[in-house]
């Protein structure tokens, strides 16, 4: 027998009246947009949510990391290898801008994030209130939309479109502030998806008469090149990719992030660009008649000295966001499309081709590479390990199958470099913000994401130190990443630019660590350490067999450089291949 | 080589827009030269008009940032010529030493300005122009001691066909319009 209240309630579902609270309307739009898992820390002004998760915890797997930086990171990189938006909660004022670094690099990398952070009570914003900050002011700069919510009724609106705008057209970060009191009150729940804003246009029409001639140029081109980049993985276009390039027989380049877009031991691939990338891409940018760049910027730090870019080349950019067209390098023909469909209709007019001879020279190039760098970088003779062989073997030993993740420096340099990528998103790198302490939230995020893949992060002992704090989210849900501390008891790239560019004045860049194995069992973590290069092979078994989390802490040439280099000013043809200090 | 531009920005009436967009000019250290803001013809789209002295890569590159925001309709830059454009400036001036002779006759004639208050004390006077003939009532006042000087910020009309209108329908239709189905263009 029901009791009126069951009734009532019972009822008001049916006829789709009843009343919740903003909290718990804030969950189910997450439910509606298909969230399984959030990560985030909790704080006075967002209890009632965390209040309403403890109803909900079937269905929203929230994980708790040690600091709101650490939530962010592990969002993003959730979102990079799921495809889905990273989902993160946290309290008013320091819980929000903990949070910044980690949405600034969301927003570089052009990552779908949803922020949720609570706010104090409407009637006391504005008055400095205890944990009050302007959030919104704050994040206006590195988010791709922001909102405040004052009134509980306001809150499905504004999520269903927080969600069309993070995860459409150039995906981004959307921060959504609501008021403590906003979710206390109560509304009459109704979720509607966003499909439609009046002053948004995500689905961009494809110019056909642009395609028909980038197709034409492509088809008299002599010299061609194809720059892919992070929006070829954004637009899951990386089958439209390589049916286009086996089509055209072009060679294929990628960005840092555009890593995992093509495969690495594809006949085609032409290496990883921009300033510690692969000898032949860099050099041949400049030699090249014709550029088609997909889903990528023209970074610095992929171009180097603008003044000497690609000068023999036309250029054929397909690009979603249009802001992005014209803005580092003036283009021959614009496409502003998302990848995917971009591809599509090219890869249907263009004509079947191949360049032997172009790829050749790109083989000879690989050749000096692997005589002057990697031969040294991955079968040393003597001296302490490097980077770049351990990574090799990593890269051996998982067949190329694992997901990477790095932190910034010469760790993910060399991950980039060394690691032979099979498998779309399987690398999470913090590109155009460059953050350390990335790495290891990042690893976590990975991971949650995808539990039946191996998950590898090469984290160097200075960004390893930077969020050392989430190993207790490690600890706390046994999450099975194995870590490879790559120790030079340096900050390395910074040493490298004072080794190269500062006449070697080591200026705060030496560290003194602690014991990681000790603070590695004090988390409950089997570590290891190594510090000969014949244990390496052994330990890395042991680490990839283990069930659980692993931490292998490796003995690293203490001043060993990344190469090669493009220095800082120079063109993508002047690479420095050789540096002895 | 910088030379004026009128930026004029047709938005959503989203509170923060004029945020968003005055962080993308001072991130890129443009000065806003004069800024006004109000409802456009259309019910509900705001219409802001900003002023701005660059290069006309720089203002291609900051327009194309500002239509990027969620918020904003659409953005179109014109050069003085090709908009009919006014500012409106206010001045009061201190009664006794303008009011000798018919200085003042002369000059509310001469630069088609208006008065708009008489005081013992003081006299307003209005004038609508562009800047520059504004700069020079301005400059012929100060003779007689101006007490206070109020200019607003630049209105614009554009001289082109297509109305905002139009382009509202476009975007409109293009919303609407699954991905990837070709428009030839």
């Amino acid at each position: 027998m029901m009791t009126d209240k069951e009734v009532q309630e019972t009822m008001e579902r049916i006829n789709g009246t009843e009343e919740i609270t903003g909290a718990e309307a804030l969950l189910r739009c997450l439910i509606e947009e298909g969230v399984d898992t959030i990560f985030g820390y909790p704080g006075g002004a967002i209890m009632p949510v965390y209040d309403k998760l403890m109803d909900y915890d079937h269905k929203l797997k929230h994980i708790l990391t040690r600091h709101e930086q650490g939530s962010a990171h592990a969002a993003q990189a959730y979102a990079m290898v799921t495809g889905k938006p990273g989902v993160c909660f946290s309290t008013s004022g320091p819980g929000a801008t903990n949070l910044v670094t980690g949405i600034a690099n969301a927003f570089l990398d052009s990552v779908p994030m949803i922020l949720v952070t609570a706010q104090v009570v409407s009637g006391l914003i504005g008055t400095d209130a205890f944990q009050e900050t302007d959030i919104l002011g704050v994040s206006m700069p590195i988010t791709k939309w922001n909102c405040q919510i004052k009134n509980a009724q306001d809150i499905p609106g504004v999520l269903a479109k927080a969600f069309y705008i993070a995860t459409t057209g150039r995906p981004g970060p959307v921060l959504i502030d609501i008021a403590k009191d906003a979710q206390i009150n109560k509304l009459q729940f109704r979720y509607e998806k966003c499909t439609y804003l009046r002053s948004y246009n995500p689905n961009v029409p494809v110019n056909m008469k642009a395609i028909e001639s980038a197709a034409i140029m492509i088809n008299h081109a002599q010299k061609p090149l194809i720059l892919a980049g992070h929006g070829v993985l954004l637009a899951r276009a990386e089958n439209e990719l390589l049916r286009f390039a086996e089509k055209t027989g072009i060679p294929v380049a990628v960005t840092l992030l555009g890593l995992s877009a093509f495969p690495s031991g594809h006949r085609q691939y032409a290496g990883f660009l921009g300033m510690h990338g692969n000898y032949a891409p860099n050099l041949l940018t400049n030699e090249a008649d014709l550029i088609i760049a997909i889903g990528m910027r023209f970074a610095d730090r992929v171009t180097g000295n603008l003044n000497d870019y690609a000068k023999k080349a036309r250029v054929i950019h397909i690009e979603i966001d249009q802001a992005e067209i014209n803005k580092n390098i003036q283009v021959d023909i614009e496409i502003h499309s998302d990848a995917k469909i971009a591809l599509q209709n090219l890869t249907a007019m263009v004509r079947e081709n191949s360049y032997e001879s172009w790829i050749r020279e790109f083989r000879i190039l690989d050749n000096i590479e692997y005589d002057r760098v990697i031969k040294e970088e991955t079968k040393p003779a003597s001296g302490r390990m490097r980077m770049g062989e351990v990574v090799k073997l990593v890269s051996d030993m998982t067949n190329g199958d694992a997901i990477i993740v790095t932190d910034v420096g010469q760790n993910q340099m060399s991950a980039a470099r060394y690691y032979r990528f099979s498998n779309p998103n399987s690398f999470v790198t913090s590109g155009g913000m460059g953050t350390m302490g990335f790495g290891l939230p990042a690893a976590i995020g990975a991971k949650i994401g995808a539990p039946d893949k191996e998950v590898i992060a090469f984290l160097g002992d200075g960004g390893f130190q930077m969020t050392i704090q989430e190993l207790g989210t490690i600890l706390q849900y046994k999450v099975p990443v194995k870590l490879v501390v790559l120790n030079n008891e340096f900050l390395g790239m910074v040493r490298q630019w004072q080794d190269m560019f500062f006449e070697k004045r080591y200026a705060a860049t030496e560290l003194v660590n602690p014991d990681f194995i000790g603070i590695a069992a004090a988390y409950g973590i089997p570590a290891k350490k190594i510090t000969e290069r014949e244990d390496l092979e052994e330990s890395l078994k042991e680490m990839l067999e283990a069930e659980g989390p692993f931490i292998l802490e490796t003995f690293i040439e203490k001043e060993g450089n990344v190469l090669p280099m493009i220095e800082p000013g120079a063109s993508v043809s002047q690479v420095t291949l050789n540096y002895k200090g | 080589m910088k030379q004026e531009f009128t930026i004029s920005i047709f938005s959503e009436n989203h509170i923060g827009i004029l945020n968003q967009i005055t962080i993308i000019l001072t991130r890129r250290q443009v000065n806003i030269e004069s800024l006004t803001a109000s409802e456009s013809a259309v019910k509900g789209v705001h219409l802001l008009t900003l002023v701005v002295e660059v290069t006309p890569d720089m203002v291609r590159k900051i327009s194309r940032q500002i239509e990027k925001l969620v918020e904003v309709l659409k953005v179109f830059v014109h050069t003085s010529d090709q908009i009919i454009y006014q500012e409106i400036a206010l001045f009061k001036v201190s009664a006794k030493s303008i009011m000798t002779g018919d200085i003042l006759e002369r000059m509310v004639k001469h630069y088609n300005a208006r008065i708009l208050v008489v005081s013992p004390e003081y006299i307003v006077i209005e004038k609508t122009g562009h800047k520059s003939e504004i700069n020079e009532l301005l400059e012929k006042l100060e003779t007689y001691g101006v007490l206070q000087f109020a200019r607003s910020g630049r209105v614009a009309i554009t001289k082109q066909v297509k109305e905002l209108t139009h382009y509202l329908k476009e975007l409109d239709e293009a919303s609407r319009k699954t991905p990837g189905e070709p428009v030839l263009n």
